[in-house]
């Protein structure tokens, strides 16, 4: 963003100090995830940067604590990782199928009620999660669902399906009908035709809405800890146990980890909106 | 020419108006089948649940329950003087029930919260039941009083008559700090004991200043990104998405790494000499650590919304702002911030109300100063176990995010809300 050359001093002033301002901002959105990169390789106990990490001597780096998170001997993480995967990859089918459907009919110009449904299947979104976990535990613990695996798949439905409509119904806004009738009055049945025109369409805004429903899912800790039992921990939970008794540098092997996983679903998440956008026109 | 002849039919003789009608009503009637799954599964598991925290914060059944004759007796007695012998004597038949079910300790531990005093002598009276020493023939009126002099103070007989409703709004008064008193009126708790609504206004006071934080850091990086160039913007962008997708825990613990003692910010200040090496400040398990975190963690809500509003935005409103007369600072205030009001609104809403119910990171990085009133309903919840009394909390908290998203529907319209 170049000035023009006949810009005056203070404007000019003013410009950098605004190039200023974003650049801290910018820092202070994304520096503090790189801060785990380099302690998670410390060779040392303490969360600090050794002197040694400052000189970059080999020696200070080490890998025990990524052996300590997978081969510790008193580890929960991989139970809490195969937990948080399983549970995770239920919620998002349930949500994605529900939400889907659901988004279906809320774009139908028919639908009657619109406003008032729309905010009722919404609202899981709005309400603060500490209320929502408190009314999903009174249903999960009635049921006699607490801490299963099926108790803890149905919150995270709950909690997940608002992404799902918002991406689905959004994705159904620039889709166009007739397609849809051109199949019927070829001989297509409504399953067949949703299934090989529809869906194949709104596909990107299908998985969007799953990559939200899934990262919902895998990193909710709010509700997880009413309902969980000592079987069902999740990364969440043994992070947030973690964190509040001692920052163990394990805790940081993990984090990294996840922090590959989010870099990898957010490209992900990209590549789907552009293909979304180009398939929609909205190509700018 | 008869009407007949000026409707028109359809190649099935049925007129054109009602087959339309018929399928638009099945047009209708699919399209609500198809939302019905998703609906009826939340209304089951969520929104019905909702209504059930509303009856468990009012319910008061349990005392009701256990001396039905005393409180029929009861609806006699005026409160003024001491009761009656049949109040006495019903007081004495419920009791003598709970003895042989053994939930008289129960009933003591409610009366005791009712009124300081009820633990000791209701226990005096278990003695005597158990002993047999209570003569069935007798005035029961004369044998309780004697047992104990409290069961002779009008004042106790008053505090039980208070249990009788079914229903109580006890737990909202006890969210505010209120209670009623010995007359039925409502008077405040003692100041030391005075902890909601310190913790309320707390809560209110983060979730404020978090949300203009968010704003001031927000608008600018929403701004530039949105009037870059494609490709340096999307570079851009990662720096507010990947922390966006990243896990709240993991975005914490980075906080917690950064802001401790020993820690990288610190050890920065000592080195540009704003503090010295020994007296670096506490910035952890206070609130100045509630505030950096989530500010940090909640800023993308505010930049995704705001940057989808100014996308739109066409460049050249500024250039015709500026050309005709205006400073630049005169074009931006006049005729680009109006249009991103829609933004501003979503992304305030959104940072308000999850700030709001925040817990994780108040617990994590706020200590004894950071907490706020969700962490006062997750205590209540899995360690006192008084579920009433966190869902009267969790209902007024729900009160006071409608109330906000009622004031934005007003003011903005709730249809602006865009999710990047």
């Amino acid at each position: 963003m170049a000035l023009p050359k006949y810009t005056e001093t203070r404007y000019r002033v003013w410009h950098y100090m605004y190039l200023g301002i974003c650049a801290f901002v910018f820092f202070f959105l994304i520096a503090p995830l790189f801060v785990i990169f380099p302690l998670s390789f410390n060779a040392e106990e303490f969360l600090v940067f050794s002197d040694g990490m400052k000189r970059l001597d080999p020696d200070a780096f080490s890998l025990r604590w990524y052996e300590d998170m997978i081969y510790g001997t008193k580890n929960p993480w991989g139970l809490a990782a195969k937990n948080s995967f399983i549970i995770a990859i239920f919620a998002t089918l349930g949500s994605v199928i529900l939400g889907t459907v659901a988004a279906l009919g809320l774009s139908s110009r028919h639908m009657p009620y619109k406003g008032i449904i729309m905010a009722t299947l919404i609202s899981p979104m709005i309400v603060p999660l500490i209320i929502s976990g408190v009314a999903i535990f009174f249903f999960i613990a009635k049921v006699g669902l607490a801490a299963t695996h099926a108790g803890i798949v149905i919150a995270h439905i709950i909690l997940g399906t608002p992404f799902v409509v918002i991406t689905v119904t959004a994705t159904l806004s620039g889709f166009d009908h007739s397609v849809t009738r051109a199949a019927a009055s070829l001989g297509s049945n409504p399953v067949n035709t949703f299934m090989k025109i529809t869906l194949p369409l709104i596909l990107p805004g299908v998985i969007s809405g799953g990559l939200f429903a899934f990262v919902t899912s895998f990193d909710e800790v709010v509700v997880v800890l009413f309902l969980a039992g000592l079987d069902n921990t999740t990364i969440p939970i043994q992070m947030w146990t973690g964190l509040r008794e001692q920052l163990s540098p394990t805790i940081l092997a993990v984090a990294t980890c996840l922090i590959v996983l989010s870099i990898l679903i957010l490209v992900t998440a990209e590549l789907l909106r552009r293909r979304s956008e180009r398939l929609r026109g909205i190509n700018r | 020419m008869s009407s007949e002849t000026n409707k028109i039919l359809t190649t099935d003789g049925i007129p054109l108006e009602e087959s339309l009608k018929k399928a638009e009503r099945k047009n209708k009637i699919k399209a609500f089948l198809l939302v019905s799954p998703l609906l009826l599964f939340l209304i089951i598991t969520y929104i019905f649940p909702i209504g059930e925290m509303f009856t468990r914060s009012i319910d008061d059944k349990m005392i009701t329950n256990m001396l039905p004759n005393t409180f029929k007796s009861m609806e006699k007695w005026d409160g003024q003087d001491m009761p009656e012998e049949d109040v006495f004597k019903n007081f004495y038949i419920d009791f003598k029930n709970l003895v042989e079910k053994k939930e008289h300790g129960k009933l003591a531990q409610r009366l005791n919260k009712e009124k300081n005093g009820f633990n000791t002598i209701l226990k005096k009276l278990f003695r005597q039941i158990q002993r047999n020493k209570i003569d069935e023939n007798g005035s029961f009126k004369d044998q309780i009083t004697s047992i104990h002099k409290r069961f002779d103070n009008v004042e106790y007989w008053r505090a039980i008559k208070r249990t009788a409703p079914p229903y109580t709004m006890a737990k909202y008064l006890k969210g505010m700090d209120l209670y009623l008193d010995e007359k039925g009126e409502i008077s405040q708790v003692a100041e030391d004991r005075r902890i909601h609504r310190i913790l309320w206004l707390r809560t209110l006071e983060v979730a404020f200043f978090v949300t203009i934080f968010c704003f001031l850091m927000g608008y600018p990086i929403a701004h530039l990104l949105a009037t870059l160039p494609m490709k340096y913007s999307n570079l851009l962008m990662i720096c507010v998405l990947l922390p966006f997708w990243t896990s709240l825990l993991v975005r914490t613990a980075s906080w917690m790494i950064l802001l401790q003692q020993q820690g990288i910010v610190n050890d920065f200040f000592v080195m540009i000499g704003l503090v010295a090496d020994d007296s670096r400040p506490e910035m952890m398990y206070n609130k100045v650590g509630t505030y950096v975190a989530m500010t940090q963690i909640l800023l993308p809500f505010m930049v995704l919304p705001l940057y989808s509003v100014m996308k739109t935005i066409s460049p050249s409103l500024m250039r015709a702002g500026k050309s005709l007369g205006g400073t630049p600072f005169v074009a931006f205030w006049k005729v680009y911030f109006p249009l991103t009001i829609p933004g501003i609104g979503a992304g305030c809403l959104l940072v308000f109300i999850l700030a709001i119910g925040y817990y994780i990171t108040p617990a994590l990085v706020g200590g004894a100063s950071g907490t706020l009133i969700s962490n006062q309903i997750a205590y209540h919840m899995k360690t006192t176990l008084d579920w009433s009394f966190a869902s009267a909390m969790g209902l007024m908290l729900l009160t006071g995010v409608l109330v906000v998203y009622w004031i934005y529907n007003k003011l903005v319209g709730v249809d602006n809300i865009k999710l990047g």
